[in-house]
């Protein structure tokens, strides 16, 4: 069960549990679609944005235990950062769950989104673990017209 | 692992499934996953090989491997002869009047997608403008129809399934009109385990003269199937749902229908002359073969249909039905888990869901435990609709699988508790 406990870590278990975060914005400045049709996981991501800060960042959607908790913990990391320390965390996160070297050494550090590392050792869960971010990235580029698709 | 069955079919009385032999032909079956012994409960996706499918593909390629029907030399003699044998093995298998009605395509995908856009459209260009399918389709008994409707402007009505996941009958027949162009319904569903009504659906259709496709990919595995006691018009059956390899379909049509079709695609083999003037196109079955096909595929599927044969499918149907009432037991004893489709006549198909763990953490956690269940909406994403869930998890049997096998899920899904507690 060792493994296990890796993938499925406390935080994440709470996360899924009590997502943060889980509501609609009304009149969001971006807001963008998520479909992972390997498991039928959907997300809807809402942002506010104030020039280029992230002022709030929502969700709504349903998933399995990994996606729904990383929806939770990404809006709580990406409140507050510019654009620019997004897609930075983005590509850092990224690296984390598919255990690829970043580029990226500068910038905001994963903090408590290091609790993901045990992803990286389930490669069908990858996608779990970057549905939100990848929808959260479209909003972000204006690509809003097309459904996010992790697969 | 001793469990055995007798069978109830006094024509083959005394024979058993001994399924300790019986899994000893499948060398896939005997290792370990994640340090646990592989319980394989995702049939419906794919069946396992039994080792003579697997010597028959090799020793194939080993002494026979030519190209067919064009070769005079000893070797492709050889193939062509493998290839037609295969031809006659599946014809008798569902019970087909003539070999020529077997068409060997790449999947039961590429059968229904053929018979949409050949006779399908055909139907539709004489006048009729809607196509029935049902609500429990597989995604691959949709789209081509979804296709063919918007190519050519026809209309797509759906019969309804009730909350236990069976056909609503009355409502079906209240679909067919002289404006039906073409019924086309699952044998057995996959996501849902149903077994249709499919002689009462093929009776209603044809009381109003309409032509009915009968999707088999999860029916030919686990129930005997005689096309010309169904009278359906076409059936479509996917080789590696039967043991077979994958890459090879094949697509039955009733002798007529077929020869009246356009060809499905051009090429090689489905010709016999070509000259800028005239083509002539080749007779059935081969004017719907393009292409040099997959000769060793089908011989495969030859060898899977002989081993299916020899155990017998009125064993395989019983052996089944009884591990199907032994899950379904289980299953049901666990709190909080409730099966998605309980129709009365159903294949050993067991789709559930599980509190509100996802079935995605579901189908990883029981990876770790060494048994491969299917999770998703299994490619019908309209059942899930019906039942308003994004997903479930499916264990699905096949002959070979155990009453341990079974008790290693329930184990497995009290693991899944642990975690999620």
């Amino acid at each position: 069960m060792t493994d296990l406990n890796e993938l499925y870590e406390a935080q994440i278990l709470d996360h899924n549990k009590s997502p943060r975060n889980r509501r609609r914005l009304e009149d969001a400045d971006r807001r963008a679609d998520g479909y992972n049709p390997l498991c039928g996981d959907k997300i809807t991501v809402f942002i506010d944005l104030e020039d280029d800060l992230v002022k709030e960042v929502t969700f709504e959607g349903s998933g399995c235990a990994i996606s729904t908790a990383s929806a939770s913990m990404m809006t709580q990391s990406l409140k507050g950062k510019t654009l620019d320390e997004a897609k930075a965390l983005f590509a850092k996160f990224h690296s984390l769950i598919t255990g690829e070297p970043c580029e990226i050494q500068n910038g905001p550090e994963l903090g408590k989104l290091e609790v993901f590392s045990g992803v990286c050792q389930y490669p069908a869960r990858v996608k779990c673990a970057t549905l939100a971010w990848h929808t959260v990235n479209a909003a972000l580029e204006g690509d809003v017209d097309d459904i996010v698709s992790t697969e | 692992m001793t469990t055995s069955v007798k069978s109830s079919d006094p024509q083959t009385s005394g024979a058993r499934l001994e399924i300790e032999r019986v899994r000893r032909d499948f060398p896939i079956l005997h290792q370990t996953v994640n340090g646990r012994p592989l319980v394989y409960l995702d049939n419906a996706a794919t069946g396992q090989k039994p080792q003579c499918v697997i010597d028959t593909i090799q020793r194939y390629y080993e002494t026979d491997n030519a190209n067919i029907h064009r070769g005079v030399h000893e070797l492709s003699v050889r193939a062509t002869d493998a290839y037609e044998r295969a031809r006659a093995k599946v014809q008798r298998f569902i019970g087909a009047g003539r070999s020529e009605e077997i068409v060997f395509v790449r999947s039961a995908t590429e059968a229904v997608n053929l018979v949409a856009q050949t006779f399908g459209r055909q139907r539709i260009e004489a006048g009729h403008n809607e196509i029935v399918i049902s609500e429990m389709e597989h995604h691959s008994n949709i789209v081509p129809w979804d296709l063919l409707c918007k190519q050519t402007g026809a209309k797509l009505l759906v019969a309804p399934i009730n909350d236990q996941g069976e056909l609503l009958l009355d409502d079906y027949k209240n679909l067919l009109s002289p404006r039906t162009a073409m019924v086309a319904i699952g044998h057995v569903s996959n996501a849902l385990g149903t077994i249709n009504p499919v002689r009462d659906i093929i009776e209603a259709a044809h009381q109003h003269d309409i032509p009915v496709l009968l999707d088999g990919a999860q029916a030919a595995p686990h129930l005997k199937i005689d096309v010309r006691e169904l009278d359906c018009d076409f059936y479509a059956i996917s080789s590696h749902k039967l043991f077979g390899p994958t890459g090879v379909g094949v697509l039955y049509g009733k002798y007529d229908f077929l020869n009246q079709m356009p060809p499905y695609q051009g090429g090689g083999e489905m010709i016999k002359s070509v000259h800028f003037d005239k083509i002539t196109y080749n007779d059935v079955p081969f004017k719907f073969e393009a292409g040099t096909p997959n000769i060793a595929g089908a011989i495969g599927l030859g060898a899977a249909v002989d081993y299916v044969n020899d155990l017998g499918l009125d064993n395989i149907a019983a052996y089944e039905h009884e591990l199907l009432g032994y899950a379904t037991e289980a299953l049901s004893s666990i709190p909080q888990l409730r099966l998605i489709g309980t129709a009365r006549e159903k294949a050993a198909v067991l789709s559930f869901v599980f509190g509100d763990i996802h079935p995605h953490d579901m189908g990883t956690i029981l990876n770790q435990e060494g048994i491969a269940v299917r999770t998703g909406h299994h490619c019908a994403q309209p059942v899930m609709d019906h039942f308003d869930i994004p997903a479930t998890t499916r264990a699905s049997l096949a002959f070979y699988n155990t009453k341990e096998e079974i008790d290693a899920l329930v184990a497995g899904l009290h693991k899944v508790t642990e975690v999620f507690a």
